[in-house]
């Protein structure tokens, strides 16, 4: 059980907790396999999906998740909705408050937009991407892919490649892997990332081959195509031929070394096609275990709400603040 | 009116003064400052234990009016200075429409006539719209009655233009003020970059956008004869920027504002907008060294950037929220806190940095008590502590990050042009 009405980052999940989340995870994933396992724990719930960024995946990953639970899940089709008349994100979320949704996803385009959510409604809130913030369940189904193959992460060596500073993954996973005891180098070309993360307790280093040396966990991130715009590096054959992880590259990192990405990835320019389809990569393994991971979230957190009135006094205590500041948009 | 003010420990920059005296006012003019003065009055103050100051004055205020009369008004925001202690604040043109001319000055003059319970000075904008393209009326806003140009909320982007701008109101002895910020610099930045932007995942706002200007006003007011002041200055390059300035003898000053210097970026967590302000509030190193800035007289004034805004502005996603907060009516706890309690400032000092140095720069015949004056006086209780409560405030808008926030410091009356308008925690 969690002790939290929300999940919205693994900057503020403590060790214990990611680690409850990957055993929970564990069951969950048995259910996928299994039709005759699914418990419908979720029953009478519902769950709804806001997704204000488009990512037919990860909706499609917690619509699954819930339905494999027994809870109702809808989507709020945000382009054609209200949202798209200007309603705000608080009125959006009161809204369905008052129609008693328990759990809210959200994907967002602004940092913070899913703690905004959080602070205004009753409902869980679930951030599935916020800016270039935290994306929580990615990292978490990351987090899973890595223990179930390597048991542990202690001292591990993993190596996180590409736009990193447009990358709520990254940096989702520093936290998380850093809190685990893992090692964790950011590499990519120096406009692409920031010095700054060494403050989380990530290395920096702007040379890839050493990045990769010895590694564990090699983890590719997406070029972010739609935020190139500013010309942050010249082209994308440049970005391939400097930055683009291909079989020479990868054996710099050990010989048992994974290979993964959060997808969906740019083949031939951020993975070679050889690598992605290659024997180190467990890409296609990360997508069962989001759901196992977005289960077992909407699990715990359906458990906590169903008896946990330490959840319940804190909103309490949360909501009469914003029931005041809600009052005063009428006044004056 | 005769006011008879007993007992109170009189802080007046302008004669150095800092000693227990009276002071009676009569027709709204300074007549006497002296220990035991016995007098009738119309009201008589035991100021025993408060300090007794020239009003307040505030360099750097949004009152929205014309435009956004449901951030703030001229009324209601010149009843949130009184609360404050201010007696005089100066309204930044970023209005709709912007105070570009001189009928929009008549406009502000004639709406604070009739509804301000404090001196309402307007400035206005740089150029025609804050557009950055040409000069706005700046003579014919002089013959009506602007304290300042300035193009605050933005910055002129145009150097050669600024220059023509700075050398234009040096004839009419104008103040530039100036909002530093390079906005090819900014980037969608919404807080300071630094490790607590890192941590957050938000879009930073280096110290660079800030100094780059800093550097070039400085260097474009040289030989214009131009009083250029840096409005709230924000980081640790900047104020050494200044000094070095001031070293070289050049005639500039700067201002602060409490909230730089009361809060880091680390106040920013937790992504309550109300902690969205411009610039940003900045690292511990930098208000660190805002603080010795203070001491060693590099800043001149306390401003308040007293910028309203409606709570739907600020309870929504912190990329989206405006940036701003208010500040009249907690300027002074807060300096108080920070920088008396800290031995930052001597409470002269203080009092000099809100007032006497405000006057200065305006080049208004304020910030003094001495006999003669216009009776513009503050009446304070440094010793009084308490929590600030946004419900409380006279201001329309509430977006402040110091509710609930621990300071020592209220004001207890303010006295404009010998009117009481705030009697012992009431506003008139
Ligand atoms: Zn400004
Ligand atoms: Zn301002």
């Amino acid at each position: 059980m969690l002790k939290r009405k929300d999940i919205l980052g693994i900057r503020d999940l403590t060790a214990e907790e990611i680690l409850g989340i990957l055993e929970t995870a564990r069951e969950m994933k048995e259910k996928i396999e299994n039709k005759k396992a699914r418990e419908k724990s979720l029953k009478n719930f519902s769950i709804v999906t806001l997704f204000y960024e488009n990512s037919t995946r990860t909706k499609m990953s917690f619509a699954l998740a819930g339905e494999y639970l027994g809870a109702d899940v809808s989507d709020l089709g945000v382009a054609t909705s209200s949202v798209n008349k200007g309603e705000s994100l608080v009125d959006t979320g009161i809204t369905l408050d008052q129609m008693g949704i328990d759990i809210m996803v959200i994907r967002h385009s602004m940092s913070g937009a899913a703690n905004v959510l959080a602070r205004n409604v009753k409902a869980s809130v679930i951030n599935a991407g916020d800016g270039v913030n935290e994306h929580p369940t990615q990292a978490l189904l990351d987090l899973y892919t890595i223990y179930e193959k390597k048991k542990s992460f202690k001292d591990l060596k993993v190596a996180i490649i590409g736009d990193i500073i447009h990358s709520r993954v990254a940096r989702s996973n520093v936290f998380g892997l850093t809190k685990l005891g893992a090692n964790v180098v950011v590499g990519g070309p120096s406009t692409l990332i920031s010095k700054n993360m060494e403050y989380l307790g990530a290395k920096v280093t702007m040379d890839i081959k050493e990045a990769l040396k010895d590694a564990d966990i090699v983890m590719g991130l997406r070029i972010q195509m739609e935020r190139q715009k500013g010309g942050l590096f010249p082209d994308l054959r440049e970005y391939r031929d400097l930055f683009g992880i291909n079989e020479e590259m990868m054996k710099y990192a050990k010989l048992d070394a994974l290979l993964m990405h959060p997808g969906p990835v740019n083949r031939g320019i951020e993975l070679s096609t050889e690598i992605i389809d290659g024997s180190q990569s467990v890409i296609n393994e990360q997508v069962k275990n989001g759901v196992a991971v977005r289960m077992a979230l909407l699990h715990l957190l359906a458990e906590g709400r169903k008896n946990n009135e330490d959840i319940d006094s804190k909103w309490t205590h949360t909501r009469s603040f914003i029931q005041n500041r809600w009052d005063q948009r009428y006044i004056g | 009116m005769k006011i008879l003010i007993q007992n109170g420990r009189i802080l007046d920059p302008s004669s150095k003064t800092d000693g227990i005296k009276d002071i009676l006012v009569e027709n709204g003019i300074i007549a006497a400052v002296e220990e035991n003065i016995s007098a009738s009055a119309d009201q008589i103050i035991d100021a025993k234990g408060y300090w007794v100051a020239p009003g307040l004055i505030d360099v750097h205020v949004h009152l929205r009016e014309p435009g956004y009369e449901y951030k703030e008004t001229i009324k209601t925001g010149s009843r949130a200075a009184a609360k404050g202690g201010f007696t005089t604040i100066c309204c930044m043109p970023n209005t709709n429409p912007v105070v570009d001319n001189e009928i929009l000055v008549e406009y502000i003059k004639m709406k604070a006539e009739r509804e301000a319970i404090v001196n309402v000075l307007p400035i206005g904008s740089i150029t025609k719209g804050q557009k950055g393209e040409e000069l706005a009326n700046i003579g014919k806003m002089a013959e009506a009655g602007i304290c300042a140009i300035s193009e605050d909320g933005k910055t002129v982007m145009n150097a050669g233009l600024l220059k023509k701008a700075m050398k234009y109101a040096s004839m009419f002895n104008l103040p530039v003020l100036s909002h530093c910020e390079d906005i090819t610099l900014v980037g969608g930045g919404v807080m300071n970059a630094g490790e607590m932007s890192e941590r957050l995942g938000m879009k930073g706002i280096g110290a660079d956008a800030e100094e780059v200007i800093v550097a070039r006003d400085i260097i474009l007011a040289r030989n214009t004869g131009v009083k250029l002041h840096i409005c709230h200055i924000s980081t640790a390059g900047s104020v050494q920027l200044v000094r070095e300035a001031k070293l070289r003898g050049e005639y500039v000053s700067a201002e602060v504002c409490p909230h730089h210097f009361s809060l880091t970026d680390e106040a920013v967590e937790g992504y309550d907008a109300n902690t969205k302000m411009n610039p940003p509030l900045r690292s511990a190193k930098d208000v660190k060294s805002l603080k010795e800035g203070l001491k060693d007289h590099t800043i001149d004034i306390i401003a308040t950037d007293h910028a309203p805004h409606h709570i739907d502005e600020k309870n929504c996603e912190y990329d989206r929220a405006a940036f701003g907060i208010v500040g009249l009516e907690t300027a002074l706890p807060l300096s108080i806190t920070h920088l008396v309690e800290e031995n930052i400032l001597t409470p002269l000092e203080l009092i000099e940095k809100m007032s006497t140095n405000p006057a200065k720069l305006l080049g208004i015949d304020k910030g003094s008590l001495q006999v003669g004056k216009t009776a513009d006086i503050t009446i304070i209780d440094p010793d009084e502590t308490y929590e600030i409560d946004v419900n409380s405030f006279a201001s329309k808008s509430k977006n402040s990050p110091f509710h609930g926030y621990r300071v020592k410091g209220k004001v207890k009356y303010t006295i404009v042009g010998g009117k009481m308008v705030f009697n012992n925690g009431e506003l008139i």
